[in-house]
């Protein structure tokens, strides 16, 4: 009935019955089905896409968290270390890592020994096996507790990075023909002391709170400094950002006459929030560091560079979560007398706090993956720091953050940075997807229909 | 001190509260109001009436200054409030709505308790001393909304959960709780059912005995039950003013006529 015919003459009337499809509605419908198949592909592309990146990131980077650990009982010589015996601190301090070295060799031989394997290697090639620093932490302990020299003391070291791919299948006999890190007499020590337990893999906390170590010891390194270098660079955003970014919100969205000039700045917060965020990382190179002389590699630049990328997303988020509220709450205010600013501050801005706080995060969540700034003011790179102590040296001290120091170890040679890296994307991730987590759960909790 | 005011206003009805003189309202370059000029007495109910979109809301909005918060409104002419003018400089919107209470088209409490709608006029005015003096603004202006005996045992409960009516008095009530001098009301009935319209009718004409009513409505049968007073707004020209009787039995203007008979509008 609803086919129109050029022709005046009516069309015939043909006796149709709702049984049998007409061949308009059979095309309609398979133009629908088809429709439907596209979505279901392209949905199931992206989830296939997304199952290959976890599947990925799990697979490669789950092996950071786990470590390869010799247990030795080192000797503490009294001789080697505190040759006058009146346990001087500083005399003790003289000792420089190197006169460690024999005791580490000394325990190494001492183990082999007991657990009674044959090899050919000398107690320094023994000794490599362990991490460069083993002697480090030798030395760390002793000067804490000078009256354990003379005993003999049980220590975990790290095993060194080739050692640790051995065992988790990284380095193979046949990957190290041209190693000059490690040999194949060396792996047949490896074995005899796997099996005798004095190597073992376990749970390796130091990646998760450690710093980061230099080229030579990929085992040493962990994200704990840098993910301090990120909270601190947080907390410079969250307390510029957010109060910036509401006062300028409200003022915009409520008080601000609508004219050109806000016309002119609507737009441009809009564009900056689509500006690539290595401006960003210039405009802080430049502001920050060349013209006001902050530091270098501080987590404090980091932060206002951060603060500035950041803006833009809460103030569009915060104006929205305004706009979200109904006018007529506005009216009633205004009705009984309320003042502008007691009408936003009593009701406008409690209803929108909830869309406010989930922007918030999300600016957040973006920042704390954001690296590209972090190029341009030296907070990538080896920074050899311990944790910061004080909230002034945090913010102060050169730092990472941690996609930085994902990249770092990206681009390093050694295969066990790689494995780092894919680590460290494991806690990043695990961070992002917490904190969209929450502002998931604060928008349906507080989430108010009128 | 009140209470003589209301004694002296009931003897005399003719107390003129409200003079228009020579309104003109403009949004950009769209001409609102055109000339009005209207009297509004003290302790009567006023109705606005013509067809959607004639500036009777507009109108309503100048008395209170509500239109201040559109930026391409503007307001020529006075309007005078007991003789003075409410848009002279020194005149303080804030303070003007604090006498010139206002309710809506849509029930609109505050997505808070039932209390705090009530009480939060009072407290940024500074109306009341302390807990007990509140609670007894707020049952006073529960009551004279006559919404006190249906939510009494719930003023806790949000204000947003009552049924459409009963926000609406609820409104009333919040508007009422500043003790205004004037209620301005936008089509307060046009969400509500014929039960709870019959309801807040009753309630303005109770509070014609302290207030002076201004109420807009699209509804002539409602104009012509709670109205001493009808205004007939067309395209922004006040066409005709006089007691409500008149204008729906007998109006001066064809415009008007062709209106109440159902030929415009």
């Amino acid at each position: 009935m609803t086919d129109f015919s050029p022709s005046s003459t009516p069309p015939a009337s043909v006796q149709t019955s709702l049984l049998t499809l007409s061949d308009r509605t059979k095309k309609r419908n398979a133009n629908e089905r088809r429709f439907k198949a596209y979505g279901i592909a392209a949905i199931s592309v992206g989830l296939l896409m997304l199952l290959v990146l976890v599947v990925t990131i799990f697979g490669r980077g789950t092996g950071a968290f786990q470590q390869t650990f010799v247990t030795l009982d080192v000797a503490l010589l009294e001789s080697k270390l505190d040759k006058t015996g009146a346990r001087n601190i500083e005399d003790i301090k003289r000792v420089s890592t190197f006169g460690y070295a024999p005791l580490v060799k000394g325990a190494m031989s001492a183990a082999i020994e007991e657990h009674g394997v044959s090899t050919s290697l000398k107690s320094k090639q023994l000794a490599g096996l362990l991490s460069k620093s083993a002697v480090a932490q030798l030395r760390a302990y002793v000067l804490a507790n000078p009256q354990q020299i003379g005993e003999t003391v049980e220590f975990r070291f790290l095993a060194q990075s080739r050692v640790d791919g051995y065992l988790k299948g990284r380095v193979s006999r046949d990957s190290i023909e041209n190693d000059k890190n490690i040999s194949v007499a060396q792996l047949d020590v490896v074995d005899a002391l796997v099996a005798a337990g004095v190597i073992e893999k376990s749970f390796n906390l130091d990646f998760i709170l450690g710093g980061d170590a230099s080229d030579q010891r990929p085992e040493a390194a962990g994200m704990g400094v840098s993910m301090l270098g990120s909270f601190f660079m947080m907390l410079v955003v969250l307390a510029l950002a957010l109060p910036i970014g509401v006062a300028a919100s409200i003022y915009l969205e409520e008080f601000a006459p609508k004219n050109w000039i806000t016309d002119i700045i609507e737009v441009n917060i809009a564009n900056l929030a689509a500006v690539p965020s290595i401006v960003y990382g210039i405009l802080g190179l430049a502001v920050f560091i060349n013209y006001m002389h902050l530091p270098m590699s501080a987590p404090l630049v980091g932060g206002l560079v951060l603060t500035l990328m950041t803006l833009p997303t809460i103030i569009i988020s915060t104006r929205a979560a305004l706009k979200a509220v109904p006018p007529s709450i506005r009216d009633a205010a205004l009705g009984v007398g309320a003042s502008k600013m007691q009408s936003v501050f009593h009701h406008v801005l409690p209803l929108a706090a909830p869309g406010i706080l989930t922007g918030t995060i999300i600016g957040l969540a973006q920042a704390l993956g954001e690296t590209a700034p972090l190029l341009l003011i030296g907070m990538v790179g080896f920074i050899a720091s311990n944790a910061p102590e004080t909230l002034g040296e945090g913010l102060l001290s050169p730092n990472s953050a941690m996609p930085a120091q994902i990249y770092e170890w990206a681009k390093r040679a050694d295969p066990a940075f790689y494995e780092r890296a894919w680590g460290g994307i494991i806690i990043l991730l695990l961070f992002l997807v917490t904190m969209n987590t929450v502002a998931v759960v604060l928008r349906r909790r507080f989430e108010r229909r009128w | 001190m009140n209470t003589m005011n209301m004694l002296d206003k009931n003897l005399d009805t003719t107390t003129t509260k409200i003079t228009a003189r020579d309104v003109n309202v403009y949004y950009g370059d769209s001409h609102a109001i055109k000339d009005v000029n209207v009297e509004i007495d003290a302790n009567t109910v006023t109705a606005f009436i013509g067809p959607s979109g004639c500036g009777k809301s507009t109108f309503l909005r100048c008395i209170n200054r509500m239109n201040d918060t559109i930026d391409v409104c503007r307001v020529r002419g006075d309007i005078l409030l007991d003789g003075e003018d409410i848009y002279d400089k020194r005149v303080d919107p804030v303070q003007l709505r604090a006498k010139v209470g206002m309710v809506f088209q849509k029930p609109n409490p505050f997505p808070k308790s039932i209390y705090d709608n009530v009480s939060y006029g009072p407290r940024i005015h500074g109306l009341s001393r302390n807990k007990a003096e509140m609670d007894e603004i707020v049952e006073k202006s529960l009551r004279r909304a006559a919404i006190w005996e249906e939510v009494k045992d719930r003023l806790d409960a949000p204000g947003t959960g009552l049924s459409g009516g009963q926000q609406q008095r609820l409104c009333i009530a919040r508007a009422i709780a500043t003790e205004p001098e004037v209620l301005l009301m936008d089509e307060p009935c046009s969400a509500l059912d014929p039960i709870a319209t019959a309801q807040v009718e009753e309630l303005i004409d109770e509070l014609r005995a302290n207030y002076s009513v201004v109420i807009v409505t699209h509804s002539m049968q409602q104009a012509a039950r709670v109205s001493q007073k009808t205004a007939f707004f067309h395209l922004g020209n006040l066409v005709e003013f006089g007691p409500t009787g008149q204008i729906f039995t007998n109006p001066e203007d064809p415009r008007t006529e062709s209106y109440i008979t159902g030929r415009i509008g």
